[in-house]
């Protein structure tokens, strides 16, 4: 581990500073906000010379996302961002991406979907791609994204991965926020991020026929291997985290967790109100409250058999989304818990808040109200209502 | 692994997800040869040899691959591939190749 | 070709070597099958080829059959140039960090794919300027779908979703002239052939290939099942059309119009019209209007190109 200096830096800022650093070959996107000033700072890297990659601006997201798919089957480091509408408009491509097994690495800066048109935070725009086979890992705050985005490149690249990996970050509440990072070196970087070794690599002297048409006799067969590609992450997520570990001193996990292991109720979040969630738990604890939080960082695949190991001995779980399912049961997350739940016979009340849609803001004393109201579930053995809309004016 | 042995093992349903090359790609192309579209045709084109100029243009033209063309700039037909269509007898100047039921 | 002799002056000048191959699926008698194996036989070295969904894609690479020799990528249906982009721009930049060989790109993308739902991506492509070489087989409709209209589609032609009605006989909108487009863009090398001149094909396939920069090549392709015509008859429509002035041979070379087959005394556009099932509702009396519209809109093509390649003006 080299000398480390502590930086005040900027959310996307660090994201190209990171996105330098893992010395990528070809970026291509197509502006939008609140993701701008990622590939702003990237194309100056690349204009001054301090990043030696293809700067290519789209478009559009569409036709980035493609580029970027040919740029790695062509056997290059790759990397895009965009959030929302350009996700949206990338959807068909997305899984494409997946499913031809090309590496790559996508910023999300997680913002509403139209419409009523919404620039701010919300995560339903990544939400849509839940189900494409990438690997979608989400930052509570700058210093995550960072640290993630060097981990989501070594987790695409790991020859029984190649995959893509999303790295989702909160529209403006962490894209344009200063906080203080601790990068890694360069020549850390470049140790942890040898150049790409991909054996489906566009070669004359080897040549392979990408993207063919698979019938209904072989079709299932090559989603099966995408089913046990993502599902594998979970076995070679500890390996790339404990050798980030190594270089970083800061050692990630499926999941981050605040005094959950001998909580009464836990709180299940993920994004950048999980630092708002953790603060408030640590007051309510002060009380003699016994809550916990979870601020999930690996949401796909979902680290099932590490949830249940925390959620097994607790009396109430309540799940926030920053999105939701419309005509479904609940958010995104609350579906993946209380069926996590169900099938792992953990009978215990859960509840979903929905909150912060389009940026609306949360506090800490609306995280203690949550917090409080785990609390009372966990005491009375259940909740009021399944899905409660946060701060909706009803 | 081999092209002949991914169709082989394709067309017999021997495989699983585990044997199959990922991704639906298919590694050592081609393997369409061992596709023969020679089942398609209704009447096979004959060449007259001893009319043939050797100008190649039925060679050219075959979309099928089916029209050889041999050392000597002859050609003769690849019936395994050829479908039948016909485009070489009325591309050949010298009207040496005919359609007939074969 | 202005400027430099040309490689390829008969057939027999032409590569044995094949790099697309036998057993593919196209229909007997595809013209597209015609093109793609040309211009596949005179590739200059290390090539990708870049296909986007379509008649040549699903016929040549259903599962576990491929008949492309060379590496080849298939993602999606509109965005052939920018998968060819990403593929460019890799290639040259690990080309200059880790010594990767460098390969030509060559996308083969039908009418659909190029005019209609194609159009931004190659826009965006060709506005970037990389280098590649994007083919398009225009077969006038959406034919691997079952012969629907599409941008290609010429004025009075019959299709599935544009048929010759009672009411409405047939297409009733130009086809988009892509070369216009192409050249719009100022890209150093667009041109137009035809497989029933498959030297001039060739050549240009060759010259487009030492050319950097972006290049368009549109290839008319007659289809069987899509016109409506017995499969023997492929390479004679297509000098009808070339003959008729239907569809004229030229190239824009930076910028200057060259036509490349001097056509003339046409031959009356109902030669081309009649060997035709799409056309045959024009040569119908009530069609006479039709009819007339169409061959005005031939020649006021034909009579711009001449202008345009004798004033030497620059598009």
């Amino acid at each position: 581990m080299a000398q480390a200096q502590r930086i005040a830096i900027l959310g996307d800022e660090a994201i190209a500073l990171a996105v330098k650093q893992a010395n990528v070959d070809v970026i291509a996107a197509y502006p939008i906000t609140p993701q701008t000033i990622i590939v702003e700072r990237l194309s100056e890297y690349v204009a001054n010379g301090e990043l030696d990659a293809a700067f290519i601006q789209a478009e559009s997201e569409h036709s980035a996302l493609s580029i970027c798919v040919g740029a790695g089957l062509a056997g290059a480091r790759v990397y895009t961002s965009t959030c929302s509408q350009g996700l949206a408009l990338m959807h068909e491509i997305v899984y494409a991406t997946s499913s031809m097994r090309v590496p790559m690495v996508m910023t999300i800066v997680n913002r509403a979907l139209n419409a009523p048109l919404n620039i701010h935070c919300e995560h339903g725009d990544v939400m849509a791609e839940r189900d494409s086979g990438w690997v979608h890992l989400f930052a509570a705050n700058v210093q995550e994204a960072y640290d993630l985005t060097f981990i989501a490149f070594k987790l695409a690249e790991h020859k029984d991965v190649m995959l893509p990996v999303s790295v989702n970050m909160d529209a403006f509440i962490l894209s344009h926020s200063i906080e203080p990072l601790t990068p890694i070196s360069d020549e850390d970087a470049a140790r942890f991020l040898p150049p790409k070794d991909y054996e489906l690599a566009i070669d004359f002297d080897n040549p392979i026929t990408h993207g063919t048409m698979a019938l209904p006799d072989t079709y299932m067969e090559f989603k099966m291997q995408l089913k046990e590609a993502v599902e594998g992450v979970k076995e070679i997520f500890p390996e790339v985290v404990e050798e980030y570990a190594r270089i970083s001193g800061r050692k990630y996990w499926y999941f981050d967790s605040y005094m959950a292991d001998d909580a009464d109720a836990v709180v299940i979040v993920m994004g950048s109100t999980y630092g708002t969630v953790k603060t408030a738990a640590k007051k309510l604890r002060e009380e003699g409250l016994k809550v916990g939080v979870i601020g999930l960082t690996m949401f796909r695949p979902f680290p099932e058999e590490q949830l249940v190991e925390v959620l097994k001995n607790v009396k109430a779980v309540v799940v926030m989304d920053r999105a939701y399912g419309y005509g479904g049961l609940g958010g995104p997350l609350y579906t993946d818990v209380i069926g996590l739940l169900y099938r792992n016979g953990i009978r215990i009340p859960a509840k979903n808040i929905v909150y912060g849609l389009g940026g609306r803001d949360f506090k800490l004393d609306e995280a203690e109200a949550v917090l409080r109201m785990a609390a009372q579930g966990a005491r009375e053995g259940g909740f009021d209502t399944h899905v409660q809309w946060w701060g909706v004016r009803a | 692994m081999s092209a002949k042995k991914l169709v082989e093992q394709a067309l017999k349903g021997e495989f699983t997800y585990k044997t199959l090359p990922i991704a639906a790609a298919i590694p050592n192309p081609p393997t369409s040869p061992e596709y023969k579209t020679g089942a398609w045709r209704v009447k096979a084109p004959v060449i007259d040899q001893n009319k043939c100029i050797k100008c190649l243009l039925c060679w050219v033209y075959c979309p099928d691959l089916a029209i050889k063309r041999k050392d000597d700039d002859s050609v003769e037909v690849d019936y395994d591939y050829c479908k039948g269509c016909g485009i070489c007898t009325t591309v050949c100047p010298v009207k040496a190749i005919s359609m007939e039921e074969v | 070709m202005s400027g430099q002799a040309p490689v390829f002056k008969t057939p027999k000048d032409l590569p044995r070597e094949d790099w697309f191959t036998e057993g593919h699926r196209l229909c007997a008698g595809c013209g597209a099958g015609i093109i793609v194996r040309l211009a596949m036989k005179v590739i200059r070295g290390p090539t990708v080829v870049v296909n986007p969904t379509g008649c040549v894609e699903v016929s040549t690479t259903c599962y576990p059959y491929t008949a492309w020799k060379v590496p080849y990528v298939h993602v999606a249906f509109e965005n052939g140039a920018a998968v060819a982009s990403g593929i460019v721009e890799a290639i040259n930049i690990l080309h200059k960090k880790r010594g990767k060989k460098l390969h030509d790109v060559i996308v083969f993308a039908g009418d659909g794919g190029t005019f209609d739902i194609g159009l931004q991506a190659l826009s965006g492509a060709l506005e970037r300027g990389h280098n590649l070489l994007y083919i398009c087989y225009d077969n006038e409709a959406y034919m691997n779908t079952g012969i629907q209209r599409s941008g290609a589609t010429p004025f009075g032609a019959a299709t599935t979703t544009s048929p010759a009605g009672r009411v409405i006989p047939g297409k009733q909108q130009r086809k988009k002239d892509l070369i216009g487009i192409a050249a719009a863009h100022k890209i150093p090398y667009a041109a137009t052939a035809s497989i029933s001149h498959p030297i001039d094909f060739v050549n240009k396939v060759r010259k487009a290939l030492e050319t950097e920069g972006p290049k368009v090549i549109h290839a008319l392709s007659p289809c069987v099942p899509g016109w409506g015509y017995r499969p023997s008859e492929t390479v004679r429509i297509a000098r009808l059309a070339v003959e008729t002035r239907y569809f004229p041979v030229y190239e824009v070379d930076h910028g200057r119009v060259k036509i490349n087959i001097r056509v003339d005394k046409p031959k009356p556009l109902e030669e081309f019209l009649k060997t035709q099932r799409r056309f045959a509702h024009l040569l119908k009396p009530e069609n006479a209007h039709v009819l007339e519209e169409l061959k005005r809109n031939i020649e006021e093509n034909w009579e711009r190109l001449v202008k345009l390649e004798e004033s030497g003006v620059t598009l």
